[in-house]
C-alpha cells in the first residue's frame, strides 16, 4: 500500500517555489528602492509628524 | 496667513474602548490562570461542561485576542487617528456602533463558546451569525477610519495609519475566507472546506490571525507612542516603510509552518519554512526602529514606566520574531510541534509585546486625556517589575517542560521499545505547569494594578471629552514641499493616496493568500478518494459533533507525523485522503493527551465509556476532565437530517434520501454500540446517551485505511 502526497500531482508545482522568490525580491528591493531614494529632508518632517 | 480650522478630538470613544480593555484583558487573564490551574489539578474543571478545559482555553483566546487586545487597538487607533491627521474621528454614531456592536460580539461570543456552540478552529471559534456580525462591525470601522482619512488636515499619513490600513484589509480577507461554512442550524455550521484544505485555510488564518491582529496594529501603536514617550521621532523614516510593506506582504505567506510533517502537501510546507525565515528581516528592522527611537532618551529610562514596558516590549516582540522563524525550521519543528513551546512563544508575545505595550499605552494616553499624572509612578514601575518577573515564570518552565517531553515521547529502550507511556511524559511535567500558573497568576495581579493605578488617576484628574485642537485645512496646505524639502513620487502616488494605500495593501496581503491556497483548492477533485474511507455514519457524525462541541482538539491532535516514536506510539502515519469527510478538520495543534488519529479499535468501548466518566480512575494521574455529562445527556438527534442534507450540499456522497433514513441508522448503529457494552459488563448505558455517540465516532477513527490493508493481505492470499 503506497500513499502518494497526492496535492503534488499539480502540474509544473516547482513553478510556484520560483514564482514566489521572484515576487519576494522584486518587493524588498522595490521598497527599499521606494525608501530610500525619498527626500531626507521630506523623511524628517514625516516622522516629526507625532511631536508636532 | 491661512485661517486655521477649530476642531475637537473625540476623546470619549477612546476612554470607553480604553476601560474596555482593562475590564475584558483581567476576565481573559483570569481565565487563563483558571485553565492553567487545570492542567494541573483536573479537579478545577469542576465536572459541569461549561467550566471545563475545552470550552474555556477557546474563552481564554479569543478574550485576551479579540476583548483585550481588539478593544486595545481600537482604543489606540482611535487616539492616534485623530492626532496625526489632525481631524476628528468621521462619524460619532459609527464610532458608537462600532464600540458597543464589538462589546455585543465579545458577550455573546463567550456565552455561545461556554455552551459548546464552535467550529473549533482555533481563534475563530464563534459560529457564523457572529461571524456576520464582526464582518458588519469591521466594516464600520473600516468606513470610520477611511472616512477620517479623507477629512484629513495633514497631506501626508504617517506610518503608523499604514500599519492600521494592513490591518483592516488584511484582517477583513482572513476573516472572511475562513468563515465559509454552510449552517445546518442557528448555530451550527460545516466547514466549506475538508480535511487538509480545511488545515491549510485554518493555519493560514490562524498564523495571520497573531500576524495582523496581534503584529501590524501593535506596530502602528509603536510608531506612535514610542516616539511620543521617548519625546524623539522614530529612528527611521525609511526604514519604516521597508517595515510596513516587506511585513505585510511576507507575513502572509508564512501560515504553513503550523502544518510542517503533516499530510499537507510538501511544495506548500517549503512555502511555509522560506518565508517565515525571511520574516526576521522585516521584524527585526522595526523592533530596532523602535529600540533605537529610545536610544537617545536613556536617562528617562529609568524613571519612566512607560518607556520600560516599551522597552520590554519590543525586546519580546524580537525574540518572539526570531524564535518564530527557527520553529518553522522542520527540525526543530520536530521537537516544539505539538508541545508547551508553542504555548510559551506565543506568551511571549502576548504577555511582553501586546500586554506591555497595552499597558505602556493606557499608562501615557489615560494621564493626557484626564488633563493630570498618574495615580502612582512607584506603583507603575512594581507593575513593570511583577509582571516581568510573571512572564519569565510563565515561560521558562514550559520551555523546560517542551522540551523534556519532547525527548521522552521519543525515547526509545534498547530493545526498540518506547520508553516511556504518554501518561509518564504528562505527569512528569505537571510541576512545570504549576510554575507556569503561578507566573501567569503574578501577571494578572500586575495587570490589575494597573487597572486600579488608571482608575486612581481618571479619578484624581478631570475628563477632557472633547480635546480642542486646530489646523490649516487641507486644501490650504501646500501641494509642494517647503525649499530644500523634495515631495517624492510615492508620496504624491501612494502615501498622500488613502484608497491607493489600501487597494495597494489588500494586493500584496493577497498575493500570498493566493499563490499558497489556490492550488490546493482547485485540486478538490483531484485528491484521489481512498476507496475505503467512506463518510460517517449518522452516530459518529453525531458523535464527531459532540468531540468537536467538547473542544477535544484542544488538547488531542489527530494528525500522525511521519516520525518513528509516532508510529510505534499511535500507528500508521496520517495520509491526505483519510480527511476528505472532515468538516472541521480535527488536527489540533498541541498534544497535552495523546494523539487520536488511530484511537479507534484500540480499547474497548467500556473503555471509553468507564474513561470518558472518570479518567483518573482508568488511569491514575491523568490530567484529562471527567464528562460525566455525556452519559446522563440525552442525544439530540432532530437536527440529523439537516446535517446530512448540509454535507450532501457540500459533495458528502450521502446517497439521495439519506437524510430521511439517517435517525433509523442512528437508533440501529446505537444499538450495536450499546449492545457491546453490555457484553462488556456496563449497567446502565442506553442508546439514546450522547456517549453512544462519541464511542462510536472515536472507534472508526483512523480505522479505514486498515481495511485496505485485510483487502491486501487477503488479495495476496489468493
Amino acid at each position: 500500500m503506497k500513499f502518494k502526497n497526492y496535492l503534488t500531482e499539480i502540474d509544473n508545482v516547482a513553478i510556484f517555489p520560483i514564482i514566489s522568490l521572484v515576487i519576494f525580491v522584486t518587493i524588498f528591493a522595490v521598497a527599499a528602492i521606494y525608501a530610500f531614494s525619498a527626500d531626507k529632508n521630506k523623511m524628517k518632517d514625516n516622522a516629526n509628524i507625532p511631536l508636532n | 496667513m491661512i485661517q486655521k480650522e477649530h476642531f475637537f478630538y473625540d476623546n470619549k470613544i477612546v476612554k470607553q474602548f480604553g476601560i474596555a480593555t482593562m475590564f475584558w484583558g483581567i476576565v481573559g487573564m483570569l481565565v487563563g490562570v483558571v485553565i492553567a490551574l487545570q492542567l494541573a489539578f483536573p479537579a478545577l474543571n469542576l465536572g459541569i461542561p461549561y467550566t471545563t478545559f475545552g470550552r474555556l482555553r477557546p474563552i481564554h483566546t479569543n478574550a485576551v485576542i479579540f476583548a483585550f487586545v481588539g478593544n486595545a487597538v481600537f482604543a489606540g487607533a482611535y487616539y492616534i487617528f485623530q492626532r496625526v491627521l489632525k481631524a476628528r474621528m468621521y462619524s460619532d454614531l459609527l464610532s458608537k456602533i462600532h464600540l458597543w456592536g464589538w462589546q455585543l460580539i465579545i458577550v455573546v461570543g463567550a456565552v455561545s463558546l461556554a455552551l459548546g456552540y464552535t467550529t473549533s478552529k482555533e481563534y475563530a471559534e464563534l459560529e457564523w451569525p457572529i461571524d456576520i456580525a464582526i464582518t458588519l462591525i469591521w466594516v464600520v470601522f473600516g468606513i470610520n477610519m477611511m472616512g477620517t482619512m479623507l477629512r484629513r488636515r495633514e497631506r501626508h499619513m504617517y506610518v503608523a495609519i499604514w500599519f492600521f490600513i494592513g490591518t483592516w484589509v488584511a484582517v477583513a480577507m482572513l476573516h472572511i475566507v475562513n468563515s465559509f461554512a454552510l449552517p445546518y442550524s442557528w448555530f451550527g455550521s460545516y466547514s466549506a472546506f475538508a480535511g487538509v484544505q480545511d488545515a491549510l485555510v485554518q493555519w493560514w488564518y490562524g498564523h495571520n490571525a497573531v500576524a495582523f491582529f496581534l503584529t501590524t496594529p501593535f506596530l502602528g501603536l509603536m510608531y506612535y507612542f514610542v516616539p511620543k514617550a521617548a519625546n524623539r521621532p522614530v529612528y527611521s523614516y525609511r526604514w519604516s516603510i521597508i517595515h510596513f510593506w516587506a511585513l505585510i506582504f511576507i507575513y502572509i505567506w508564512a501560515g504553513p509552518h503550523h502544518l510542517l510533517y503533516t499530510a499537507l502537501p510538501g511544495w506548500a510546507q517549503a512555502l511555509g519554512t522560506v518565508f517565515s525565515i525571511m520574516l526576521i528581516l522585516p521584524s527585526w528592522g522595526g523592533m530596532l526602529n523602535g529600540l533605537f527611537t529610545i536610544r537617545g532618551a536613556w536617562d528617562k529610562v529609568k524613571e519612566d514606566p512607560i518607556l520600560k514596558m516599551f522597552i520590554v516590549a519590543l525586546t519580546c516582540y524580537g525574540m518572539a520574531t526570531l524564535e518564530g522563524p527557527l520553529l518553522s525550521i522542520k527540525s526543530l519543528n520536530a521537537i516544539s510541534h505539538y508541545t508547551d513551546w508553542t504555548v510559551a512563544h506565543v506568551h511571549i508575545g502576548a504577555l511582553g509585546f501586546n500586554g506591555f505595550m497595552v499597558f505602556g499605552m493606557l499608562y501615557y494616553m489615560i494621564p493626557k486625556m484626564w488633563n493630570t499624572d498618574l495615580y502612582s509612578r512607584k506603583m507603575a514601575n512594581t507593575h513593570f517589575l511583577i509582571g516581568t518577573i510573571g512572564i519569565l515564570l510563565y515561560a521558562i518552565p514550559l520551555y523546560w517542560a517542551a522540551f523534556t517531553q519532547s525527548l521522552m515521547w521519543k525515547q526509545f529502550t534498547e530493545s526498540g521499545q518506547l520508553k516511556y507511556q504518554f501518561l509518564e511524559t504528562v505527569t512528569h511535567i505537571v510541576p512545570a505547569y504549576i510554575i507556569r500558573a503561578i507566573g501567569g497568576a503574578l501577571y494578572l495581579f500586575g495587570a490589575s494594578m494597573a487597572v486600579y493605578n488608571l482608575a486612581k488617576t481618571m479619578k484624581k484628574g478631570s475628563f477632557v471629552a472633547n480635546e480642542a485642537a486646530s489646523a490649516v485645512p487641507f486644501r490650504a496646505l501646500p501641494v509642494q514641499a517647503p525649499e530644500g524639502h523634495k515631495v517624492h513620487w510615492h508620496t504624491r502616488l501612494i502615501e498622500r493616496r488613502p484608497v491607493t494605500l489600501t487597494i495597494l495593501s489588500l494586493v500584496a496581503v493577497a498575493i500570498g493568500g493566493l499563490v499558497e491556497l489556490t492550488p490546493s483548492l482547485l485540486v478538490d477533485k483531484d485528491v484521489p478518494v481512498i476507496s475505503v474511507v467512506k463518510p460517517y455514519t449518522p452516530l459518529e457524525l453525531a458523535g464527531r459533533d459532540i468531540y468537536v462541541r467538547e473542544g477535544c482538539y484542544n488538547c488531542h491532535s489527530q494528525m500522525i507525523r511521519p516520525f518513528r516514536d509516532e508510529i510505534a506510539r499511535y500507528g500508521e502515519y496520517s495520509k491526505a485522503g483519510e480527511f476528505i469527510y472532515d468538516r472541521p478538520f480535527q488536527w489540533g495543534s498541541k498534544r497535552t493527551g495523546p494523539d487520536l488519529h488511530r484511537i479507534g479499535g484500540k480499547y474497548s468501548n467500556a473503555w471509553h465509556y468507564a474513561h470518558m466518566d472518570n479518567p483518573q480512575e482508568i488511569s491514575p494521574g491523568s490530567i484529562m476532565p471527567a464528562y460525566p455529562w455525556l452519559l446522563q445527556n440525552k442525544a439530540n438527534t432532530a437536527l440529523l437530517p439537516n446535517k446530512i442534507r448540509t454535507l450532501r450540499k457540500l459533495g458528502v456522497p450521502y446517497p439521495e434520501g439519506y437524510d430521511e433514513k439517517a435517525i433509523a441508522e442512528y437508533e440501529k448503529q446505537a444499538q450495536e454500540v450499546t449492545g457491546k457494552l453490555k457484553e462488556e459488563k456496563i449497567k446502565g448505558a442506553t442508546a439514546d446517551k450522547e456517549i453512544i455517540a462519541l464511542i462510536a465516532y472515536m472507534q472508526r477513527l483512523g480505522t479505514d485505511i486498515k481495511q485496505l490493508d485485510k483487502a491486501n493481505t487477503t488479495a495476496s492470499a489468493e
